[in-house]
């Protein structure tokens, strides 16, 4: 099973229950999907080893057989090529990669080549959690690619957790586009409670089921429950807003290893999502 | 810059970046998202205004409109900012651009002929810049300015 953790806000505590709840459970997985700025192994400490490349297609265009057809840049519609009066120049950093240029030349003058966009690293040896994450070069934007690379070693058999980037665009939806499962975490402050419903559009668009997490409860006013409530959006767990959790995370501590009371509800939480998954099939056939 | 030779009179298109058509619209001093390219011929005294298709793209703006006023055979831009990339290819090829556009297309003629605007040297804006409004255009800012990646990913 697949189950995300994500949030509309950033800072609202995704690593933090994705490490809590991967460390709560036996044969899992877990993924740091936020490849521009992967913090899970800040708490984890692995020794990391690379296990992949993330490369993506790019043309490379032979000046002599190029004829200025036009095609290809009419075609790109990431305007990476640009067909000057003399010559066809590329922009590789806006180029996905779709290779339709290379198809379209009737010249046969576009070859293809690769551009280097991050690589997939791994915990050496067995770890527990077994531990995967996406580190996205510098400068690069090809963030989807990172993500969708890293996501092919999800293991079927095995309970893998993805700590996604924040926000509601192209990197969120290629980190929960296809999970099982989307836990969203929020904190009830206007900030939260605002791009928590922006998150919501997000899931419920991409035909998701989800609960919520409100951190640092206690803190704010009482408006994520309400709405929740109203919406009838499971709250999954409440984590209080607490000196110990927070001296704990700022040692760097996932704090289920120094309080052991919280793995239990770690893992009433894990199953709770499977009885509402259940019930879900169960509507649904 | 290329100056073309036609029937032994040398001639050189200027091109200005702007809100509408004709030498009485108001500049627009963002290169890549202005509504038309307006193209004044000082020989024949010919006006032509372009209508910019790459003013909505989601990205690669600059490079579409650079490609667009490069085929139209312009010699000399005048704007406000032009980020890296739309850059690189006015270098490639020659194209002078001047920047501090102030009024109408006409006035912005005028400023150019006065010698009144500042020949830029390298990029001015960063991709996505003129996607935000209000932006503090023309205030002169140098290199990097305020400009927000776009994001460019599927």
């Amino acid at each position: 099973m697949k189950i995300a953790i994500a949030s509309g806000k950033g800072g609202t505590g995704k690593t933090t229950v994705s490490l809590n709840l991967a460390l709560s459970l036996s044969d899992v997985q877990l993924f740091d999907c936020d490849v521009e700025e992967p913090n899970c192994n800040l708490f984890l400490g692995f020794d990391l080893e690379k296990v992949e490349d993330v490369v993506c297609p790019v043309p490379v265009i032979n000046q002599e057989k190029c004829s200025i057809c036009r095609q290809c840049s009419d075609f790109c519609r990431y305007n990476a090529l640009a067909a000057l009066p003399d010559r066809v120049l590329f922009f590789p950093s806006l180029c996905h990669g779709c290779g339709g240029c290379a198809v379209l030349c009737s010249e046969k003058a576009i070859q293809e080549s690769q551009r280097s966009l991050g690589v997939i690293e791994k915990a050496k040896g067995e770890s527990s959690p077994e531990f995967y994450r996406g580190l996205l070069n510098i400068g690069e934007t090809m963030t989807s690619s990172v993500i969708k690379t890293l996501k092919k070693y999800i293991d079927d058999r095995k309970t893998a957790i993805l700590d996604a980037p924040p926000g509601t665009a192209c990197p969120v939806i290629a980190s929960i586009g296809d999970v099982d499962y989307c836990v969203l975490v929020t904190e009830s402050t206007p900030f939260g409670f605002h791009d928590l419903r922006l998150a919501v559009d997000v899931v419920r668009s991409l035909k998701v089921p989800f609960g919520v997490i409100i951190n640092r409860w206690g803190l704010g006013d009482s408006r994520v429950e309400e709405y929740c409530k109203a919406e009838g959006i499971p709250i999954l767990l409440k984590i209080p807003n607490d000196l110990k959790i927070a001296e704990l995370y700022s040692r760097g501590i996932p704090f289920v290893r120094e309080m052991p009371e919280w793995n239990e509800k770690f893992l009433g939480m894990f199953e709770a999502i499977k009885l509402q998954l259940a019930d879900t099939e169960e509507a649904r056939t | 810059m290329v100056i073309k030779e036609t029937g032994g009179v040398k001639r050189m298109n200027i091109c200005v970046t702007a809100s509408g058509e004709g030498l009485d619209s108001k500049v627009d001093p963002r290169f890549g998202r202005c509504s038309y390219f307006v193209i004044y011929d000082p020989e024949t005294r010919r006006v032509e205004s372009v209508s910019n298709a790459a003013a909505f793209a989601s990205g690669g703006t600059g490079i579409k409109a650079a490609e667009i006023i490069a085929n139209a055979g312009v010699d000399v831009l005048l704007t406000g900012t032009v980020g890296p990339n739309a850059f690189s290819i006015f270098s490639e090829l020659g194209i002078n651009v001047q920047v501090g556009v102030k009024g109408t297309v006409q006035e912005a003629i005028r400023q150019y002929e006065a010698g009144e605007l500042q020949s830029l040297q390298s990029p001015n804006s960063t991709p996505g810049f003129g996607m935000r409004k209000g932006n503090g255009m023309g205030k002169g800012m140098k290199g990097g300015g305020v400009g927000r990646g776009i994001d460019r990913d599927n």
